[in-house]
């Protein structure tokens, strides 16, 4: 088991340099090749009515007319060991890892992924609580009551919730719950948990329900299947005949049994999560990575481009490996080796 | 009364097919101590029935009908959650593949000690030490260091022995083993059958063995119940069944026994055909579309259900053919080509 | 105690002036010193109640909460580094610059007065060089004087483009300056009195290179906001402007993060007639999902969206076809204009007759459709100069029938040019620009009708003008015909509107200019002579002139002289829109108090 996840790890560490090194060269040599100068990605990052001379001054301070590899060794190199930057009047130094600083704000980026984490990992986590606890609540109850009004009733809500875009639900549950009958936050006005867990679980209501409607429609229908399956297994009917209650058959022997699809995909939803919820975090006006990426995407701002990516990269790499690890744990007889 | 008294149990499935009937009039007794045999083909509704004393089909779709007397209380009309009470401690079941029957997440010792403790008060260490005590009993070697590993981990018979374990762990007065060899290799099966009766005699609890093959219970049983189509074709001591069986269903089963002597596959005097659908069974006798000897029952065999009548010397046979010619048959024809071969 | 309500006595006597003195219908009314309402009641909702130099529910009265929300965010809140219309308005807020422009509607929003200094300007040395006195009792948030050194020195890290890269340049340009000279944080010990002096500290002396006559409009820019050197923090400086507004930054305000003003202690209303300063909080929202915002909006969660860019697609026709929402909206004319350069380097239209061909065969009523029609979209443009710039004149060279285009006049001009059957050629837009997509969809059917053939060239807008449209050897070897172009003023005068499109020494080889076709000689002459043109009449004479020049040349064919869709959030008072701003102007804004 150590050995298994110290040469995961391993792999994930190289899974992570390469990723980097696609987006680095998708930025930086794919605009070259189209015939890009380096004036002319700076022109990008200047005012509109700023001198040739301006753009050639900002072209150098951002390290344009490096080659490739200088330029993406400068990236590694800010990432293990840090790097330092004018502010103008002072030089500062930005701590490992970092990600390089922002073409427009001239700011570390790494600080600005750190300060919009917890948003993103806010969301994710409650909505993920939510979609999974209901997402296999009504799982369960529609296989145990296979073919009934409310299993039907709940798959069909269930297709409905898999199939309509995150991004009109978010703003038809904004106009409704927010500013029709006002017992939801308005978007965009998340506060951090340790300055109101209140308020932090009252901004984030609708959005947690809305993205976990999303996600609990598959949950359910997963867990529906699974359970189908496994409350026809013989050992379901041994726990009967031990005479236990139904409800412990049912969750201790059947859910457990049906377990082992829902752990993955939950670990690699909430992995896939926590690199930035774009659509749910636009829809809602809420400061999370998402945000950010597709702030730093629209803005061509490379180093933030490439701190999201790097972090989304993370948790998706990350996710595989517990996942492949909670496997092991959850399925005895999965080796690991 | 007996300890366990099945009287006309009738246990039908309606299905989209049709009703299903999986067991349709089922009577036998069996007394503490005692072991009865219960035989029959695939499909014949052997499980069902198990299943059905023991409650399980209680809140599933299952038309139950008949009574079920254990130790003088009445179990089919009884509540669901009363039956569930009395499994695992009063009655208690083996069952046929260990390897699907035990739950793959969780260890061997935790499933015997979470029998243990549905109907014990006790702590979780005690009941440990109790599981590991059952494993020794039955003959699990290394029984403190075993109980923590999971069933995968166990070689066929093992397992099928830490199941025995785990419905012997309460001490049950009825245990109902349902094809308890089936699973497993000729030797080991020999070795099951040796604990089976060694612990029911230490246990003195009434036993049920379940089989599709006769020489499982051969040595083991006092009775025998063959059983057809959901209905009992034969019942009688295991010697009447053995020695002198009379129904033409009895004898291919009898001429279908593997021994030891012969390859498990060949098959002295098979049956022909196979079991029938239990939504369209046959008119008559159940048994004539495959019996040899329908033209001996003055055509009656198509056409009127026989009765379950005794014999003269008192065990019960369902077949319209004059006794006598049975007997004849049996002595004159089908013994000796048994014995021969 | 006492010192305060004289002050709030003179602001509202203030502000009781400059709304009598535009003469509204409305305004004088209401608004007096006497009647401080509140005014939530007394206000009718109307269609364009706030524009065209009306003000809605003006009111004198202040508290409460004034909430903005941005569906972006600013490319920064540093005055040395930001380049936004509505950033500059906001900014006000926040800091003062020497002058200002005037709070109050309409036209009258477009007169620059002084700020920070006590009077405009004076030239000397022939236009050359302009000195300004501060006022006197001016301070920093944290109770430090404000000196001349201080505005000095705000202009001078502006200067740093490699650390403010976003900000504007004319200072740059247009300044004396050292030769070297890279700015206080790397050329700290320069000397840069040929730019900029100051001899004492509440004077502030500026040369530069040529005279210049829009000096008061350079001065009200954010790069002539005070910065205290000792709490310069270069980049950073960004999350905490040092204030010298009315309002200053509660905490941090760092990127991407909401942030809220409260009221600077230390600014002296007496100081400053041009900010009633009503709301006693000011919060900030960024990055808020633009439909969403819209929605907030309508709904009254927030009272402006801070872009002033007008409403979502989505919600033009909702508001539009509801008369109550409707009534809550503005349709202001912007300083704007939507076009199409005809670059004379490709032939056929070298010659001017060909290029005549094409603005009497373009169909503008196809050009306002594709930008949204007449109230999103805006008016139909004759010529260059929106009519929200002074010296604007309708100037109406290539007239045809309901704006619809004259095949006939087309083909005759075709005829001289040698081209009886019409050409071939491309048209450029930005690919991402559904807008100019249709737009020279639009035109490729209008021309089509006198056998000019265009092939659509969508580029990407963020190369537009660096690698295509804007780079003039691309043009040629593309054979670019057309390329449809935008423009909107950087401030509302002749000279900010005019000289980057239709200066020919700002287009540069290597690409990267907005002017994409405009070459005339005489008309950079004239340029040059309104520059230096003190008397504002004369020189508003000749951004007309030029504006003919450059019609009669036919290099530009105009198209949509642009407007916006603005909606007053609920309860607020003091609404107006200024023609400098062509928003809601930020700075008299009020909110009514429940
Ligand atoms: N829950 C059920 N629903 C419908 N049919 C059933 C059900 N359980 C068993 N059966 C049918 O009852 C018959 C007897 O089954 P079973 O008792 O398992 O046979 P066996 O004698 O092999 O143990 C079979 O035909 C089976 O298909
Ligand atoms: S009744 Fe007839 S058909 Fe049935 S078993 Fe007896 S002989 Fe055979
Ligand atoms: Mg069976």
């Amino acid at each position: 088991m150590i050995t298994f996840i110290i040469r995961r790890l391993l792999a994930s560490v190289l899974m992570l340099v390469i990723v980097s090194m696609v987006t680095f060269a998708i930025f930086f040599l794919v605009p070259r090749l189209v015939g890009a100068t380096p004036e002319t990605i700076a022109t990008r990052y200047v005012g509109r009515t700023a001198t040739a001379e301006t753009v050639k001054d900002v072209a150098s301070k951002l390290g344009f007319y490096d080659p490739f590899i200088v330029q993406y060794g400068r990236f590694l190199k800010g990432v293990v060991a840090g790097a330092d930057y004018s502010t103008g009047p002072s030089v500062e130094y930005c701590a490992p890892p970092c990600f390089g600083y922002s073409f427009l704000t001239q700011r570390p980026v790494w600080p600005e992924i750190l300060d919009r984490f917890p948003v993103t990992f806010s969301l994710a986590i409650g909505a993920a609580l939510i979609w999974l606890l209901s997402g296999v609540a009504v799982g369960v109850l529609s296989a145990l009551r296979k073919g009934s009004l409310f299993d039907r009733a709940a798959m069909g809500v269930a297709l409905a919730g898999v199939s309509l875009p995150i991004f009109w639900t978010g703003l038809m549950s904004l106009v409704i719950f927010s500013y029709g009958l006002h017992i939801t936050a308005p978007g965009g006005s998340y506060v951090p948990i340790n300055v109101n867990p209140g308020q932090w679980a009252y901004s984030l209501l609708l959005p947690w329900i809305t993205l976990a409607l999303l996600f609990a429609a598959g949950y359910a229908r997963l867990t529906r299947a699974g359970m189908l399956e496994t409350m026809n297994e013989d050992y379901i009917r041994t726990a009967r005949a031990k005479g236990l209650r139904e409800r412990v058959v049912v969750t201790k022997h059947g859910l457990r049994g049906a377990l082992t699809p829902i752990v993955t995909i939950f670990g690699l939803d909430l992995g896939l999560l926590l690199g930035g919820a774009v659509l749910t975090e636009t829809a809602f006006s809420l400061p999370g990575l998402g945000r950010y990426a597709i702030q730093a995407i629209t803005d061509n701002d490379l180093p933030k481009v490439m701190g999201v990516t790097m972090v989304a990269a993370f948790f998706v790499v990350m996710a595989n490996l517990i996942v492949d690890v909670l496997y092991a744990v959850v399925d005895p007889r999965v080796r690991l080796g | 009364m007996s300890f366990l008294e099945v009287k006309d149990l009738r246990i039908h499935f309606p299905t989209d097919d049709g009703l299903v009937k999986s067991v349709d009039g089922l009577s036998f007794s069996l007394e503490r101590g005692k072991t009865l045999g219960i035989v029959g083909e695939s499909g014949s509704g052997k499980s069902v029935t198990s299943l059905g004393i023991l409650g399980l089909h209680k809140g599933g779709n299952a038309r139950i009908g008949g009574e079920i007397w254990l130790d003088g209380e009445e179990l089919v009309g009884a509540s669901a959650e009363h039956v569930r009470g009395l499994r695992g401690k009063k009655m208690a079941m083996i069952f046929q593949d260990p390897l699907s029957a035990m739950h793959p997440y969780y260890t061997v010792g935790d499933q015997i000690i979470e029998a243990y403790r549905i109907h014990h008060d006790v702590t979780k260490k005690v009941a440990r030490k109790h599981a590991i005590d059952m494993l020794a009993r039955v003959g699990i070697p290394q029984p403190d260091r075993r109980v923590d590993d999971y069933p995968h981990q166990f070689s066929g018979g093992m397992r099928q022995r830490a199941m025995i374990a785990m419905a012997l762990s309460c001490d049950p007065e009825l245990l109902i083993a349902d094809e308890p060899t089936t699973a497993l290799d000729v030797t080991v099966q020999a070795q099951i059958l040796d604990l089976m009766r060694d612990l029911q005699r230490e246990f003195n609890s009434a036993l049920i063995i379940i089989t599709h093959d006769l020489g499982v219970v051969a040595e083991l049983s006092d009775d025998i119940l063959v059983m057809y189509a959901g209905k009992c074709v034969e019942y009688g001591t295991a010697q009447d069944i053995f020695y002198r069986p009379e129904h033409p269903y009895t004898w291919g089963l009898l001429g279908s026994m593997p021994r030891l002597d012969r390859e498990p596959t060949e098959r002295l005097l098979p049956i022909k055909g196979s079991p029938p659908s239990l939504i369209n069974v046959p008119p008559g006798c159940a048994f004539h579309p495959r019996c040899p000897y329908l033209d001996r029952t003055d055509g009656k065999g198509d056409t009127v259900v026989p009765e379950l009548v005794p014999t003269e010397r008192g065990h019960l046979v369902r077949c319209h053919m004059p006794a006598e010619e049975r007997r004849s048959l049996w002595e004159n024809e089908i013994k000796p080509a048994l014995e021969t071969q | 105690m006492k010192k305060s309500t004289i002050a709030t006595a003179a602001v509202s006597a203030a502000l009781a002036l400059g709304l009598a003195a535009c003469g509204g219908p409305t305004q004088t009314q209401t608004g007096g010193t006497g009647q401080q309402t509140g005014g939530q009641a007394a206000a009718q909702d109307a269609f364009n109640a706030a524009n065209s130099g009306k003000v809605f529910n003006p009111s004198t009265k202040k508290g409460g909460t004034l909430k903005f929300a941005n569906s972006g965010d600013w490319d920064s809140l540093d005055p040395a580094n930001t380049y936004y219309g509505y950033a500059w308005n906001f900014g006000r807020l926040y800091y003062r610059t020497l002058t200002v422009y005037k709070t109050a509607p309409g036209a009258e929003g477009n007169e620059v007065v002084p700020d920070l200094a006590e009077s405009l300007g004076k030239p000397s040395d022939g236009g050359k060089t302009y000195t300004y006195t501060l006022k006197q009792g001016l301070k920093f948030e944290d109770g430090t004087p404000i000196t001349s050194k201080d505005v000095a020195y705000g202009v001078m890290r502006s200067f740093d483009k490699e650390t403010f890269p976003n900000g504007p340049t004319y200072l740059n340009d247009l300044l004396d300056w050292p030769k070297d000279y890279k700015g206080p944080y790397k050329t700290p010990d320069m000397d840069v009195s040929s730019a900029i002096e100051t001899p004492d500290d509440r004077t502030i002396v500026f040369h530069f290179k040529q005279p210049f006559a829009s000096v008061d409009y350079l001065m009200q820019m954010s790069p002539t906001a005070p910065v205290p050197k000792a709490k310069d923090t270069g980049t950073k400086y960004r999350e905490h402007v040092i204030s010298s507004g009315p309002y200053m930054f509660e905490g941090e305000a760092p990127a991407g993060k909401n942030f809220a003003l409260v009221r600077n202690p230390h600014w002296d209303p007496a100081t400053d007639p041009n900010r009633p300063a009503l709301p006693d909080r000011i919060e900030v929202s960024v990055n808020v999902e633009a439909n969403d915002l819209d929605n907030r909006l309508i709904n009254g969660d927030i009272h402006i969206d801070i872009a002033g860019s007008g409403m979502q697609p989505a919600s033009l026709s909702k508001v539009l076809t509801d008369p109550a929402l409707k009534a809550r909206t503005d349709n202001p004319t912007l300083s704007r204009l939507w076009y199409v350069s005809i670059p004379t380097t490709v032939k056929p239209l070298d010659n001017i007759e060909c290029r005549k061909a094409v603005m009497y065969a373009a169909d503008l009523t196809g050009y306002q459709t594709a930008y949204g029609g007449p109230v999103n979209g805006g008016d139909i443009a004759t010529n260059l100069l929106p009519p929200t710039i002074p010296g604007h004149k309708k100037i109406e060279l290539y007239q045809t029938p309901g704006y619809k285009g004259d095949v006939e006049k087309a083909k005759q001009h075709l005829q001289a040019c040698g081209q009886p059957n019409g050409f071939e050629t491309n048209i450029a837009y930005r690919a991402e620009r559904p807008k100019e997509k249709a737009t020279a969809e639009s035109l490729q059917q209008s021309l089509a009708r006198v056998g000019i053939k265009l092939t659509l060239k969508p580029y990407p807008q963020g190369e537009y003008f660096a690698q295509y449209a804007g780079n003039p050897k691309f043009v040629r070897e593309n054979n670019i015909g057309l390329a449809v172009n935008g423009w909107g003023s950087d401030w509302n005068d002749g000279y900010g509107f005019l000289q980057q499109i239709v200066d020919s020494r700002v287009i540069r080889e290597t690409g990267g200019s907005s002017n994409i076709s405009v070459r005339i000689p005489d008309v950079d002459k004239l340029l040059d002579q309104a520059a230096s043109e003190t008397d504002a009449a004369k020189r508003e004479a000749i951004w007309s002139q030029i504006d003919q020049r450059v019609m009669e040349e036919a290099v530009v064919l105009p198209g949509v002289w642009a407007k916006s869709l603005l909606m007053r959030g609920k309860g607020l008072t003091n609404v107006f829109i200024s023609d400098s701003q062509q928003m809601y102007d930020y700075v008299a804004l009020g909110v009514a108090q429940p």
